[in-house]
C-alpha cells in the first residue's frame, strides 16, 4: 500500500472507491446506487467550477468566518517546558467547530441537485447544530438523526437545532448512539433521495461522503499554510500537528496540505475511553478487525460475529466505533501515527489549556489532542513545533466537564 | 445439488401456474427453538421458499419491524453457527428451500469460505447480501456458484438499463427486484402495475431468470403479483411475531395462519 505525492488524498482511491485497494467503497444496497452515482458525477463537476468554488469560499469567509487563528499557546509552552507549542483554533468557527465546512458544501450542493430537503446524522452535536445551522441560511428543510443517549448528553446543541428550525429525531436503536444515527439517517435516505439529499457528519459512510467531507474540513489546513508561511517564513523542519480522532474529519482537513511534507509528523489521537474500560473508540490505536460499516470496509471495533460493539468515551463526538477509510489508509501507509488519551488524560488536558490559555477552551474531543501535546512536549526541544487543532468549544460540554469536576452550574 | 433444488422449486411452481410465495423472517427470533417452529410452520403452510434473516445490528436497509426482530435474536445471543443449526435441523424434515438474506460483514466476520463450506453443510440454497451490490460482489457470487448456491443479485427501481442488463448478465439463476426506494416494510409507494412493469423489463432482458418481488407487500396487494415469478412478505410476518410474544401467543401458530393466508391470496 503507497501514499502517492502531488495527488490529493481523497482522490487516490481506486475505481471501485477503496484507498489503498481495501478501505472505503460503496458497499450499501442497490436501492442507493443512483443517488451516490448522481452525486459522484455533480461533486466531480462542482469541484472544479468556478463558481462553485467562488460560492464556498464566500461562505466559508462570511459565514463560517475563515480564516480562523493560528496562535501560540505560550503560557502552555512555558508552563510544560521543551517543545513550541501552537493551536489552530478552529473552534472560533460559526457554530464552535468545524462542522461548518462540511456543512456548508452539503447544504450548496443540495441546492444545485435541486432538492430542498437535506438530513444528516450527528453524534455530538455539532454536525447536526452546523447542518441545521446551514440548512436555515440555505432555506433548506432539514432532518437530523441523534442517538437517545446524545440528544440527552447534548441537549445543547440539540436545543440549537431545534432553534434552528430542524427535525430532530432521537433514534432509540442498538447502543442510541452516532454509529445508531448514521444507520437510521442512510435508511431514511434510502426511501427519500429521489427528494432528499443526505448529509454524512464525518469522514466516513460510502466513498463520496468522505470525499466531499475531507474536501471541506481541508479549508483547515488551506488556511493555516498561509498562517505557519506568515509565522515561521518557512515550513518548519521539525513540525507534529495532532488532532483527535472520531471519524477523522477534521484530522483529515487539518492534514490535508501537509500530507507530502515527509519531516511533518501527523499524529491522531483516538478516544481511550475511561481509565480501566475495555470500550475504547479507537480501531486504529488498538488494530481492531477490517469490516464493513456504513457502506465502507475500514477498521471497525466489532465482535467476532462481525456484530458493532458498543464503545464508552466522556466525549461523544469521539464514541464511533468505525473510522475513516483515509485514516486506515494514513495508518496502513504509515503516513500517519495514532494514539489513544483516557478521558481522564482528556479532562486533565481541559483544565490545563483552558487555565494556562483563557482564550483557548477546547471540547472534550480536541483535549483527546492536548492531551498527547502535553504527554510529548516536555521531552522535545524547543525547535519542535507542534500544532493543534483545537476543532471544537468547550460551552456544549460545560455539563458534563462541570459534573466530573464537581461543580454545579 | 442445492442450487438445482431452488431452480427445481421455481419450476414447480410455475407448472401450477401461479407464483412462489416467499416468507422473510429473522432467523433466531425469539430464539434457536421458536424460530425452528416458526420455520417448520410456514413451510406446513405452503410457502414455497423461506428467506431466513442473518441479521445485523448495524443495518441500513431494514425497518422497524425486522428491526425489532434482529434486535431479538442478537440480543437473545444467537450467533451465525445457530442461525445454520437452526436451517441444518430444518433441512433434515422438510425439503422447502432456505435462503440466508444479510450482511456483508457478516460474511466478513466468519470468513467468506467458511460461510459457503457451512452453507453447503446446512443445506442452503441461496444467498441475499443487501449491502454487497454488483459488480463489488462477483468474486463472492463466483465462489458461491462454484458451489451451487445461487447468489442472488438484487435490482431496484432506479437501476437504470445499462446497469440492469449488466447485472443481468452475471446474474444466477435468480434475482430479487426491490420494488420501490424504501427501507422493507414501509407502504408500498408504487403502484403493483409500475411495479410488473420494471418486472416485465427484467424478463425481457433475461426471460429464463426468476425474479423475486420483494418490499412492500402484504396480504392486501400479493393478489397483484400473482403472474409474476415470486413475492416476498417479511416486514408482516416479523410484526406478527412481535404481536404474539407482546401477546403471549403461540407466533409459530400464527405466522403459520398468515403464511396460509397470503397462500391462498396469491393462488386464487
Amino acid at each position: 500500500m503507497k501514499l502517492e505525492k502531488g495527488i490529493p488524498l481523497i482522490d487516490q482511491h481506486d475505481e471501485n472507491g477503496y484507498w489503498g485497494g481495501k478501505f472505503g467503497g460503496n458497499q450499501i444496497a442497490e436501492s442507493l446506487n443512483y443517488p451516490i452515482e448522481e452525486l459522484t458525477r455533480e461533486f466531480e463537476k462542482l469541484r472544479n467550477d468556478e463558481t462553485f468554488i467562488a460560492e464556498r469560499d464566500y461562505y466559508f469567509k462570511n459565514f463560517v468566518g475563515a480564516p480562523t487563528p493560528f496562535i501560540k499557546l505560550e503560557n502552555l509552552t512555558k508552563h510544560l517546558g521543551g517543545a513550541q507549542i501552537y493551536c489552530k483554533l478552529v473552534s472560533k468557527a460559526t457554530g464552535g467547530a468545524h462542522k461548518a465546512y462540511n456543512a456548508v458544501v452539503h447544504s450548496l450542493i443540495c441546492k444545485r441537485l435541486g432538492k430542498t430537503y437535506i438530513g444528516g446524522d450527528t453524534g455530538a452535536g455539532y454536525a447536526g447544530k452546523m447542518l441545521s445551522m446551514a440548512a436555515a441560511k440555505f432555506n433548506l428543510k432539514c432532518k437530523i438523526f441523534m442517538g437517545t443517549k446524545d440528544v440527552e448528553r447534548q441537549s445543547i446543541n440539540v436545543f440549537s437545532m431545534r432553534s434552528y428550525g430542524a427535525e430532530v429525531v432521537p433514534v432509540n436503536s442498538g447502543s442510541q448512539t452516532l454509529v445508531d444515527a448514521v444507520s437510521e439517517c442512510m435508511r431514511w435516505w434510502t426511501s427519500e433521495n429521489e427528494e432528499a439529499h443526505m448529509c454524512v457528519g464525518s469522514t466516513v459512510g460510502p466513498t463520496i461522503f468522505v470525499k466531499i467531507c475531507a474536501w471541506s474540513t481541508a479549508q483547515i489546513s488551506r488556511e493555516m499554510r498561509k498562517q505557519v508561511m506568515d509565522e515561521f517564513g518557512e515550513v518548519p523542519k521539525d513540525m507534529k500537528l495532532i488532532n483527535c480522532v472520531g471519524g477523522g474529519s477534521s484530522a483529515a482537513g487539518f492534514w490535508n496540505e501537509w500530507i507530502d511534507y515527509d519531516n511533518i509528523e501527523l499524529i491522531g489521537v483516538e478516544a481511550g475511553g475511561p481509565e480501566g474500560s475495555s470500550k475504547h473508540a479507537a480501531p486504529l490505536t488498538n488494530e481492531s478487525p477490517i469490516g464493513v460499516l456504513h457502506g465502507a470496509t475500514q477498521y471497525v471495533i466489532q465482535d467476532d460475529q462481525g456484530e458493532i460493539e458498543e464503545t464508552e468515551s466522556i466525549s461523544a463526538g469521539l464514541d464511533y466505533p468505525g473510522v475513516s477509510p483515509l485514516h486506515c489508509f494514513l495508518k496502513e501507509t504509515g503516513r500517519a501515527r495514532y494514539t489513544s488519551a483516557s478521558d481522564e488524560e482528556a479532562l486533565e488536558a481541559f483544565q490545563l489549556v483552558s487555565k494556562n490559555e483563557g482564550f483557548v477552551s477546547p471540547s472534550l474531543e480536541p483535549s483527546h489532542a492536548f492531551a498527547e501535546a502535553i504527554k510529548i512536549a516536555p521531552k522535545l526541544s524547543k525547535d519542535t513545533i507542534i500544532v493543534v487543532d483545537s476543532c471544537g468549544d468547550s460551552a456544549k460540554d460545560s455539563k458534563i466537564i462541570a459534573e466530573r469536576l464537581g461543580y454545579k452550574i | 445439488m442445492t442450487s438445482s433444488s431452488l431452480i427445481k422449486s421455481f419450476e414447480r411452481v410455475k407448472e401450477d401456474n401461479r407464483a412462489a410465495l416467499l416468507t422473510y423472517t429473522v432467523g433466531g427470533d425469539p430464539d434457536k427453538k421458536t424460530s425452528l417452529n416458526i420455520f417448520k410452520s410456514i413451510a406446513e403452510s405452503g410457502a414455497d421458499i423461506i428467506e431466513c434473516g442473518l441479521g445485523h445490528g448495524a443495518n441500513i436497509g431494514d425497518g422497524g419491524a425486522i428491526q425489532d426482530s434482529t434486535y431479538r435474536a442478537l440480543s437473545g445471543g444467537i450467533k451465525t453457527d445457530d442461525i445454520f443449526e437452526i436451517i441444518e435441523d430444518f433441512k433434515k424434515d422438510y425439503e422447502t428451500d432456505v435462503i440466508i438474506m444479510t450482511y456483508q460483514n457478516k460474511i466478513m466476520a466468519y470468513g467468506e469460505e467458511d460461510f459457503i463450506k457451512k452453507c453447503i453443510s446446512s443445506k442452503v440454497s441461496g444467498i441475499i447480501c443487501v449491502d454487497w451490490p454488483w459488480p463489488l460482489n462477483l468474486d463472492f457470487a463466483k465462489k458461491c456458484k462454484e458451489n451451487s448456491i445461487v447468489f442472488i443479485q438484487l435490482l431496484c427501481p432506479t437501476t437504470n438499463e445499462d446497469r440492469l442488463k449488466n447485472i443481468l448478465n452475471d446474474a444466477h439463476e435468480v434475482v430479487y427486484y426491490i420494488s420501490m426506494l424504501s427501507t422493507t416494510g414501509q407502504k408500498l409507494k408504487v403502484s403493483s402495475d409500475e411495479i410488473k412493469k420494471r418486472f416485465n423489463l427484467i424478463k425481457k432482458i433475461s426471460p429464463d431468470k426468476k425474479c423475486i418481488i420483494g418490499f412492500g407487500i402484504t396480504a392486501d396487494t400479493i393478489n397483484d403479483f400473482k403472474d409474476t415469478d415470486a413475492c416476498v412478505v417479511g416486514s408482516a410476518l416479523c410484526r406478527e411475531i412481535t404481536r404474539s410474544i407482546n401477546e403471549e401467543l403461540n407466533p409459530a401458530t400464527n405466522v403459520g395462519n398468515m403464511v396460509s393466508d397470503l397462500k391462498q391470496k396469491l393462488s386464487s
